[in-house]
């Protein structure tokens, strides 16, 4: 892990979230826990809303109610801000075409990280198999191999929780087995990691949260009900 | 917490609900709409009569001054609207009030037309006592560049299509304009050495002749009385649009049912 | 510290390793000077006299021209995502972006400009000041340039757009600039004057525009 001073997550806490766009509800009263060494796969149509409980995980978007907690091993004074404890890998890599594969991940450890890691470095190269794309410009590799630079960063800086979104999408059988290694890693170590896809990952013992509308005929117009139910 | 604050609170907050919950605002706004128009004819016509019939003729400028009677108010109007605006951007960004939102949208254009119309007096204005239509004169320079910052609020709220965010981000514009213009005036001031002296609210009182001073704060009552009911039709308008386009997107999402309380959240 | 020296670095780095980009800035510059004494009438007594102010208003456009893009690649490859999910605030974040910016395109436009000034017999000698103003002014250029970037990121390519919102609020950069210059160059007035007015404006913009930018940013995302 990359600062040793920092408080030891042990668990995530989502309790009645709710989130709204565009004037009508996408997420509504959504409850559920992750706990360290979990891996959860969001799961659901299109639509439903698992880029968007996502998103309001990492921040990124304002909840119109609900809570977003994590949990602390040992007990905290002071929590810090939970996104310096999150992962966010969207359908875009976050990488600049003009910058190596290496130069991108030195990028973001030392603006996540706040300090350059050789040896993470290798170890993500390593997992992703890119030692040979080091050290070519993004912008010469294939959309897979994008793919692949861009999960990097999940292991060239430390960070307990993952939030992935689709993260599949573009990777052959074989990166994906790449990536079911690495949250698999991830979550043995301790990691928690929680993953919107319609495929499956090969991590071991996943559960599953599924994001369900359910349109309600209620007289009064309550509008519509979505839930969340934790079948595995 | 005593209860006397927490009384006094809610007091507070039913009554900025009684004018701002949309469906009230209409049936409040439907009420007085008649009676402001009645009056902004009424005050208008009254305040064009004395301005152009009864008010004497400036002594050095002639007739033309009376363009003054139109030309003021409006410059007036111009920098009101803008205030207008910019409360109305703080009142959506901090309390995210839908009907703020269409307040500061309505205003806009309602601005855009105020600042047109005394650019174009003053321009007037110009030709006789200037010699030419246009002169890079401080005061009408600063008043161009609101007209500026009026066509980039709407320039900015046309280029997004989703309507919360176009309001938001215009908020912001207004706001930042708002912090910059005073700055812009300096810099035009300075700039300028062209510049009249303010002629009518001064520290040591009014210069201009109380002949011509009541028709114009006649003229200015007018076109605050106009400004207020264009902006309560325009403001009409958009929360009648916003609801149908509610209705319209309720109908396209099969299988769900919207309640009133989404109406004006576009 | 360190992640804001980062992306100050990794700014510049994609700056000049995106040549093409400050190629085009420069490019537009020189048409711009270039197409003037064409409409103008090549008297060089007018030439001499307009400029400073051209200098100033060629500079205005072509750094405008190269800011509306400052965020939009980064929202586009989703590095926005992430930087906002760090720990640095928005805020020091578009200031990093905004140096950058100066560093990479305003700097070179800059001393680009007495160039040009070759192109209207601008006098030689005054180069020095002419680089001084706008050097001073071009970083307030660049701040006040990132509120229009972050403004119109969602419109996509909002160059135009964003010229029409910010360019008006240009206009005390220009005035002082363009004062300081004129007056440095035996006009009346003082120069210190003006000069410290920009100056203040400068330092002004620096302080409160990643503020209006980091807001217009998160209005966008967090609603």
């Amino acid at each position: 892990m990359a600062d040793e001073g920092a408080p030891i997550v042990s668990a995530l806490a989502v309790s009645g979230l709710s989130c709204h766009r565009g004037g009508h509800a996408v997420l509504e009263n959504v409850t559920f826990r992750v706990a360290a060494g979990d891996v959860v796969l969001l799961i659901g149509p299109n639509g439903v809303g698992k880029t968007t409980l996502l998103r309001a995980i990492a921040g990124l978007l304002r909840l119109s109610g609900g809570e977003i907690t994590l949990e602390w091993r040992d007990a905290v004074s002071d929590p810090p801000p939970t996104r310096a404890f999150m992962h966010v890998f969207g359908p875009q890599n976050a990488l600049k075409p003009t910058l190596t594969v290496r130069e991108n991940l030195q990028f973001w450890q030392r603006f996540l990280g706040e300090e350059a890691d050789a040896e993470a470095i290798a170890a993500a190269l390593d997992a992703f198999r890119l030692d040979d794309l080091a050290d070519l410009p993004v912008s010469v590799l294939s959309t897979g191999q994008r793919r692949r630079a861009g999960l990097a960063r999940l292991i060239a800086v430390a960070r307990p929780l993952w939030l992935l979104d689709e993260p599949n999408h573009g990777l052959d059988a074989a990166s994906r087995r790449s990536l079911g290694d690495a949250v698999r890693a991830h979550a043995n170590a301790g990691g928690m990691a929680l993953i919107a896809t319609h495929s499956e990952i090969d991590a071991g013992p996943v559960r599953r949260l599924q994001l369900g509308v359910e349109a309600t005929d209620n007289a009064l117009g309550d509008g519509v009900d979505a839930r969340a139910g934790m079948l595995a | 917490m005593s209860d006397v604050p927490m009384n006094e609170r809610t007091a507070g907050q039913t009554l900025v609900q009684r004018f701002s919950n949309p469906t009230r605002f209409m049936a409040w706004s439907g009420r007085l709409l008649p009676f402001l128009s009645l009056l902004t004819v009424g005050v208008i016509g009254f305040g064009l009569y004395v301005g152009l019939v009864v008010a004497p003729p400036d002594y050095q400028q002639g007739e033309t001054v009376r363009i003054m009677f139109v030309h003021v108010p409006a410059a007036w109007l111009a920098m009101f609207t803008y205030l207008t605006v910019v409360i109305s951007s703080i009142g959506f960004l901090v309390w995210r009030h839908p009907l703020a939102d269409v307040s500061a949208k309505a205003a806009v254009p309602l601005g855009a037309a105020f600042t047109f119309l005394a650019l174009v007096t003053g321009s007037l204005w110009g030709r006789p006592m200037w010699g030419t239509y246009w002169v890079w004169d401080a005061r009408l320079t600063s008043v161009l560049v609101l007209f500026f910052l009026y066509l980039g609020l709407m320039a900015l709220r046309n280029a997004l299509e989703d309507e919360l965010l176009a309001g938001k981000l215009t908020a912001v514009l207004a706001i930042v304009g708002s912090v910059i213009l005073p700055v812009i005036k300096f810099s035009v001031d300075w700039w300028s050495t062209l510049h009249q002296p303010a002629s009518v609210i001064r520290m040591d009182g009014p210069t201009l002749h109380a002949s011509m001073l009541w028709p114009l704060l006649v003229m200015a009552v007018g076109f605050s009385l106009f400004f207020f009911t264009l902006h309560l039709v325009a403001m009409r308008n958009e929360v009648m649009r916003r609801r149908l386009l509610t209705l319209q997107r309720g109908r396209a999402r099969v299988g769900r049912s919207d309640t009133a309380a989404t109406i004006v959240e576009g | 510290m360190t992640a804001f020296l980062a992306v100050l670095r990794r700014d510049i780095a994609l700056g000049l390793r995106e040549g093409g980009a400050l190629g085009t800035a420069l490019g537009f510059y020189l048409v711009v000077i270039a197409i003037l004494p064409l409409g103008l009438g090549p008297d060089l007594d007018l030439l001499q006299r307009i400029s400073g102010g051209v200098l100033w208003i060629g500079l205005l456009l072509s750094s405008l021209l190269s800011i509306d893009r400052l965020f939009a690649h980064d929202l586009e490859d989703g590095s926005l995502d992430v930087l906002m999910s760090g720990a640095l605030p928005l805020e020091l974040i578009v200031a990093a972006k905004a140096i950058a910016h100066f560093l990479v395109f305003g700097l070179p436009l800059v001393l680009f400009a007495p160039l040009l000034g070759l192109m209207l017999n601008f006098p030689l000698p005054a180069a020095g000041v002419l680089v001084g103003t706008m050097a001073i002014g071009a970083p307030a250029v660049s701040f006040i340039g990132a509120i229009g970037a972050a403004l119109t990121l969602p419109v996509g390519r909002g160059g135009l757009l964003l010229a029409l919102l910010m360019l008006p609020f240009f206009i005390p950069i220009l005035i002082f600039g363009v004062a300081t210059l004129n007056a440095s160059l035996g006009g009346p007035g003082s120069a210190a004057t003006p000069a410290l007015i920009l100056t203040a404006l400068m330092l002004g913009a620096l302080v409160l525009a990643p503020f209006a930018a980091a807001f217009a940013l998160r209005v966008q995302f967090r609603g």
